[in-house]
């Protein structure tokens, strides 16, 4: 029993169920982040003076570890995956509300005004106008947080089988079998490349406008975004 | 974006495609958590009506002590789900008492030690009232087994040699050269009184320093096989004592007392059968099998669940 | 029971604030993990960063190896190179340079990339050398965005050196581990503090620099 895909018993999941395990722990939080950052953004660009005081907060709230984070919030939620969660879903609020909200903010001054005088409302015109043509901005802050829920989930491991693949990581450590780390490790890589693809075939489906050829200039939106919410 | 001046009609089409995207999305992920979530805090985090739940503690002895229990409580037609590698003492104890675990392995000293820092170890079955009358209502012990593992304190061979200590050396000859050693442990060894604070109160200990390694797992072993540290808290029943040379110093004062392996359980949460199990568990349980048991899974790498099934069929309990 | 009492029970404790498990020498052990780090990080990020801006090429090869890093879960590789390693800094700094590599090239690379191809040429049609060209027109322009880059690499490795307690080494996670193991909040909540004030503080530090540093005219921008 000491082969790569050995999984140890007290782990009860195969390799697959890790996976599945993993994602939903790393996806439901960012999910719940854009849930949360779509109407906060929305907020922000309407009342200007509340745009510092909210990058400030989730600027604090992401400064705080993790594991931290977690440890503290067992006295709520117990030992469960929710605890894992809901630090990851406020750390996605660092690069997805100004994501969102300089997204929107972009949107040029006449277009906003063409759908006013289409009769578009408030309401209508930022879930049909604003948020679409901010689409590449806010896929572009997805990708970011996503990245980051994927790593930061295996940390969860130390409060007791909690990190999906990273209750991998601890267990190769605590049964000294390296192959199971880099397993772990290896697969989580994987993970991440594959969801940010599959972001980037979202961002495409969701701007036909935009040109398909050419390659993808993947790095330097999420980076602009990393920094400007002055995120870690 | 002058893109953005296009038709009306794009613009709606491409809303048609968001929706779906946002829908299939939704749809992922809602179906990705009806999986096994079992453990929803919202259901207070208890432990399931019927379903005995075993926790084990952060290290690997604990894990196989957890499936033999386990395992012998399946055979005898009982629901069991595992709650493994929750963490240290400080941890599992407060999930046994609210009612997240029902079964956990344990060690009656080293409990009692836990509930009642100054209390005297003088032999098994005292220690034992001693822990119930501590524990918590909802707690009991029940059969200890005379296997034992105590924490104990054990220097490299390098570092006893440099101090002409034998396995004949006790704590209280450690005292000229403790000032001059890094001693290493798990993160609770460092406050607990069978640990720092006993070391110095009873022996009169004061180390160079404390390195916080893990619950005697492969990083205190290779700590001190390393020389990262010169002493560490390793169990009794660690293999690699031996293979590594490691000198354990004997415990004149008891300061480390009994620690005879001993189910945790909550009176409500085990039916008799349950209770009979585990005594019989208990029973068949000495050093000599739980050091083989250790070895298989620490030094061959063999997976804790098969070594806990072949060993309760080997002997005779499933 | 209120996150605040303990964070005022841990700072008040004067046994806190001596030794070597003493705030002081917590928190300089963390900015120590946290210096070295950054400066292995830039000292690959910024010339490599700075190589391909200013020629303009290999960007998507960056891009690549930016976002493979990027992929590594941190908390995998400290166990794994601890596995594979062994005791030490080495181990730790894998993890934290891995993390910091990323946000360091690819802002360095953008940053030079993207300078306005004016003045370059000008200074090229003046006889600048390249390397003046570099150093003397696209760095000076460019130097809030790769300072940026700097800033986030530096504030992820703060947060992140928490986990090297987890392999045995020091720094201000040592308080969040040791408490979690020992259920002593105090001690969680404490060091959390400390980190996210080491965090704010490595902000506050990068701002300042950046008043100091980049050029007024540049700054207007």
């Amino acid at each position: 029993m000491n082969g790569f895909f050995d999984i140890p018993s007290d782990l009860q999941h195969s390799w697959a169920g890790l996976i599945g395990v993993h994602l939903r722990e790393a996806l439901l939080p960012v999910a719940a982040g854009l849930l949360l950052a779509l109407p906060l953004a929305l907020l922000c660009n309407r009342f200007r003076w509340l745009y510092p005081p909210v990058l400030g907060v989730t600027t604090v709230l992401y400064a705080v570890p993790s594991l931290a984070f977690f440890v503290v919030l067992i006295d709520w939620t117990g030992q469960t995956e929710l605890t894992v969660m809901i630090p990851l879903a406020l750390y996605s609020l660092v690069v997805l509300v100004p994501a969102i909200a300089d997204g929107v903010r972009s949107v040029p001054d006449e277009t906003l005004s063409a759908a006013t005088a289409m009769g578009f409302g408030p309401v209508r015109r930022y879930l049909q106008v604003q948020l679409p043509i901010a689409a590449p901005a806010i896929v572009a802050g997805l990708r970011v947080a996503t990245a980051s829920s994927i790593s930061l989930v295996s940390v969860g491991a130390l409060i007791g089988n909690q990190g999906a693949l990273g209750n991998l990581m601890a267990a190769a450590q605590k049964y000294d079998r390296p192959e199971l780390a880099a397993n772990a490790v290896l697969t989580t890589a994987v993970l991440a490349v594959l969801c940010d693809a599959a972001l980037v075939a979202l961002r495409r489906a969701l701007t036909p406008w935009m040109p398909r050829s050419g390659r993808e200039r993947t790095a330097a939106p999420r980076e602009e975004l990393l920094t400007k919410g002055a995120a870690r | 974006m002058t893109s953005t001046a296009k038709s009306s009609r794009s613009r709606t089409r491409h809303h048609g495609a968001a929706a779906v995207a946002l829908a299939a999305a939704a749809a992922l992920l809602t179906g990705c958590s009806s999986g096994d979530t079992s453990d929803n805090p919202l259901d207070g985090d208890k432990a399931e009506a019927g379903t005995v739940v075993v926790g084990s503690n952060n290290f690997a002895e604990s894990t196989l002590l957890a499936d033999i229990y386990g395992e012998a409580l399946r055979a005898k037609g009982l629901k069991v789900s595992y709650k493994h590698n929750i963490g240290s003492r400080e941890t599992t104890y407060g999930l046994m008492k609210n009612g997240s675990v029902t079964v956990l392995p344990e060690y009656n000293g080293s409990l009692l030690a836990y509930l009642d820092e100054k209390a005297e170890q003088t032999s098994a079955d005292a220690v034992n009232e001693a822990v119930k009358a501590k524990l918590d209502k909802q707690l009991t012990l029940l059969e200890s087994s005379p296997a034992e593992d105590k924490d104990s304190v054990a220097l490299n061979a390098a570092t006893a040699k440099k101090y002409g200590l034998t396995a004949e050396s006790t704590l209280a000859d450690l005292k000229e050269a403790a000032p001059e050693l890094v001693i290493g442990g798990s993160p609770e060894f460092q406050t607990r009184q069978q640990g720092l604070k006993g070391l110095e109160a009873v022996y009169g200990l004061t180390f160079k320093s404390f390195k916080a390694l893990d619950a005697g797992g492969p990083l205190t072993q290779a700590a001190l096989a390393q020389n990262e540290v010169q002493a560490a808290d390793v169990f009794t029943t660690d293999p690699t004592i031996l293979k590594e040379k490691f000198v354990v110093l004997k415990d004149p004062e008891n300061l480390f007392g009994y620690a005879n392996v001993t189910p945790l359980v909550r009176k409500d949460g085990l039916p008799q059968e349950g209770v009979e199990a585990l005594n019989a568990v208990s029973a068949k349980l000495d050093t000599k099998t739980l050091l083989d048991l250790d070895a298989q899974v620490q030094l061959e790498k063999k997976d804790p669940l098969d070594v806990a099934k072949a060993w309760l069929k080997s002997a005779g309990l499933v | 029971m209120n996150v605040l009492n303990f964070v005022q029970a841990f700072f008040s404790d004067s046994a806190h604030w001596h030794g070597y498990d003493g705030i002081p020498s917590r928190f300089l052990e963390h900015v120590r993990y946290t210096l070295l780090a950054l400066a292995v990080a830039a000292a690959i990020g910024l010339p490599v960063g700075l190589l391909t801006g200013h020629t303009g090429r290999g960007g998507n090869a960056i891009a690549v190896v930016a976002n493979a890093a990027r992929a590594l879960p941190s908390f995998g590789l400290l166990v794994l190179s601890v596995l594979l390693i062994g005791f030490g800094l080495l181990p730790v700094m894998i993890p934290l340079v891995v993390l910091a590599v990323p946000p360091i090239l690819v802002t360095t690379y953008e940053a030079v990339r993207t300078v306005d191809p004016a003045p370059v040429d000008a200074a090229r049609g003046m006889g600048m050398p390249e390397s003046g060209v570099l150093f003397r027109v696209e760095v000076p322009v460019a130097l809030p965005l790769i300072l940026s880059g700097l800033r986030s690499a530096a504030v992820q490795i703060v947060s992140t050196a928490t986990i090297a307690a987890y392999v045995s080494l020091g720094g201000l996670g040592r308080y969040v581990i040791d408490g979690l193991y020992q259920r002593n909040y105090e001690k969680v909540v404490g060091g959390a503090t400390l980190v996210a004030v080491l965090a704010l503080i490595t902000l506050a530090l990068f701002r300042a620099v950046e008043r100091f540093a980049v050029s007024p005219g540049v700054r207007r921008r």
